[in-house]
């Protein structure tokens, strides 16, 4: 089939570059790592309320937050490569080719997906090695989670990114939305501490419900509703900001 | 119209929303294309001439698939543009002004992928790779990050991407600006060699002689219209006359010109700068006399006289009352 040639070839193109300069992936998990090493041990006595005793438990409440965390950023810094590629002329000179236009975004996106699980690999890994425990099942259930959430992040980057065509509105745009979308997420500490409205407020921010159903799956709480909302929600979003980008990769390109 | 019509356009149009600020509570559209009719036959070299912001790249840019036309026709390589774009876009080439290569990848990795994003096996994309590296002497480079790549290098690289799935017509977007004499000079011979192996090229220039060197027809636009079609010779033929360069010393270009402008054998007048002027005239050697003589009456005094046939630049001059250099 044509469209799975095209992305095929553009999600390739685009992994061999990646694999050029392997640091960025590893650059990508430093700060994660840093969380993970220097803060998560200040979290025991935060967490103690929630019945918290050991360093493994701590673990799996804030790995899954950190993951949702990388899952968030990765596809969102997407936007920038693709100005660059719009500026150079290359995603014109695509365009021109028959190549599938959902195919562009589609590869592009799947190169920021492997990218982070290639990430949350490591951060299970090193967390396995500091006492946390899981069930292969569960995570692989969550590895999926995340691969959905980056590929939403990364074509509503996409997406973006056509829409304003400059670094320099792309740059404050994305920190400024998604800095209370992050803090809504109880991505550093699970919202139960937080008060009613702000837990309200939350139950509109899809970004929580993902990391609520990732830290259930984290925790082998696998018939948790909150791990099939989640997933119900990311899909459902996903679906529609590929469908939005695509579209804009067919209409927008100048 | 004929049998062999590459390219045909009739009535194409397109007009842009204004983008500016101030301006957007209007609606301010512009018409940057204002129906065209063209007809490039097979084989056929044809120029795209024009100033900047005259509509060159808004055509170019529609007959490739990438903007929709408003309004009219076109056909390109056998297909509808607007009923069948995506064998439009099977059967041409495009190469943008502002280059499309990534600096990241080297040649060889670019046209592999070029090949192949048209369908063609991986196998025949090195086949065809190698090839293409060969004619545009970019072998020696091949491995290379197009990083590393001279500007003339990064453009050769840009028209083998353009034509790597053999298409029936290429086209090049100003495919010189920008470039040094010497590798100008090495795109025209590539341009000529992909003429020799039979491509229809339809090319944008603002240089009057690379249309003149390179074209069996242009035609020239304007402000979204065509002003004039043509072969380079029919076009200098339409001129009448013969035309003159006077050279006067600064300052005295603006004298002589209200002297001159009553006088009888000239038949238009032309400012270049504020020290020399252009005549149009029926039969230069007879004018001649008579310019230094009115020149002299008024106490000015001519420093050099070229007398030469008419060259694009004056039918652009003629044609849009403008020169192609100050526009």
């Amino acid at each position: 089939m044509k469209f799975l040639r095209d992305t095929w070839l553009i999600f390739s193109s685009q992994i061999k570059l990646l694999l050029r300069q392997p640091t960025w992936v590893l650059i990508g998990v430093f700060q994660p790592v840093m969380y993970l090493l220097l803060f998560a041990p200040l979290l025991k006595p935060a967490l103690s309320p929630l019945g918290v005793v050991s360093d493994a438990e701590v673990y799996r409440i804030f790995v899954p937050g950190l993951l949702v965390l990388l899952a968030l950023f990765g596809g969102l810094f997407s936007g920038f490569s693709l100005i660059a590629e719009l500026r150079s002329g290359v995603l014109e000179r695509a365009r021109v080719t028959p190549v599938s236009r959902l195919a562009l975004m589609i590869g592009r996106s799947l190169r920021d997906v492997v990218t982070l699980v290639a990430q949350a690999l490591i951060i299970t890994l090193l967390s396995l090695a500091l006492g946390m425990r899981v069930h292969l099942g569960n995570v692989l259930l969550a590895y999926l989670l995340l691969a959905l959430l980056t590929l939403m992040m990364s074509s509503l980057s996409a997406g973006i990114a056509l829409t304003v065509r400059s670094e320099e509105v792309l740059a404050p745009l994305m920190n400024t939305a998604f800095q209370p979308i992050f803090l809504l997420s109880g991505i550093m500490l699970p919202l139960v501490f937080a008060p009613r409205w702000l837990q309200r407020v939350a139950d509109w921010n899809p970004f929580a419900w993902a990391t609520d159903g990732t830290r259930a799956l984290f925790a082998g709480d696998i018939y948790n509703d909150k791990i099939w909302q989640g997933l119900l929600i990311i899909v459902v979003l996903t679906v529609l900001s590929v469908v939005w980008a695509a579209r804009k990769f067919a209409t927008s390109v100048r | 119209m004929s049998d062999t019509a590459l390219i045909q356009t009739r009535g194409l149009s397109k007009s842009f929303r204004s983008r500016d600020r101030k301006a957007a509570k209007e609606k301010k559209t512009i018409d940057a294309v204002r129906g065209i009719d063209l007809d490039v036959g097979e084989g056929e070299t044809f120029g795209f001439l024009g100033p900047n912001g005259a509509g060159k790249t808004t055509t170019l840019r529609m007959l490739a698939t990438l903007l929709t036309p408003d309004g009219g026709e076109a056909t390109v390589a056998g297909a509808d543009l607007r009923l069948r774009p995506a064998d439009v876009r099977q059967r041409i080439g495009y190469v943008a002004q502002g280059g499309s290569t990534s600096e990241a990848w080297t040649a060889r990795e670019e046209l592999v992928l070029q090949a192949q994003l048209y369908g063609v096996s991986r196998a025949e994309a090195e086949k065809r790779t190698e090839r293409a590296l060969e004619a545009f002497q970019l072998a020696e480079y091949a491995d290379r990050k197009i990083a590393t790549y001279s500007g003339g290098q990064r453009r050769r690289v840009d028209i083998a991407l353009g034509i790597i799935h053999q298409p029936k017509v290429v086209f090049l977007d100003e495919p010189t600006t920008g470039l040094d004499p010497q590798s100008r000079a090495h795109m025209w011979d590539e341009v000529r060699r992909l003429r020799a192996e039979g491509m229809t090229i339809f090319l944008t220039t603002h240089y009057l002689d690379e249309a003149d060197a390179l074209c069996d027809r242009l035609a020239i636009i304007d402000h979204g219209t065509i002003v004039a079609e043509g072969t380079p010779e029919d076009l200098k033929r339409e001129i009448s006359g013969d035309v003159l360069v006077l050279g006067l010393g600064a300052g005295a270009a603006e004298p002589a010109a209200a002297v001159l402008r009553g006088e009888p054998y000239v038949n238009r007048l032309e400012p270049i700068d504020d020290g020399s002027l252009r005549l149009f005239v029926d039969e230069g050697a007879t004018a001649i006399p008579m310019v230094l003589r009115s020149v002299e009456a008024a106490g000015l005094s001519l420093s050099t006289v070229e007398l030469h046939r008419p060259s694009l630049d004056d039918v652009f001059l003629t044609k849009t009352g403008r020169s192609l250099r100050e526009s």
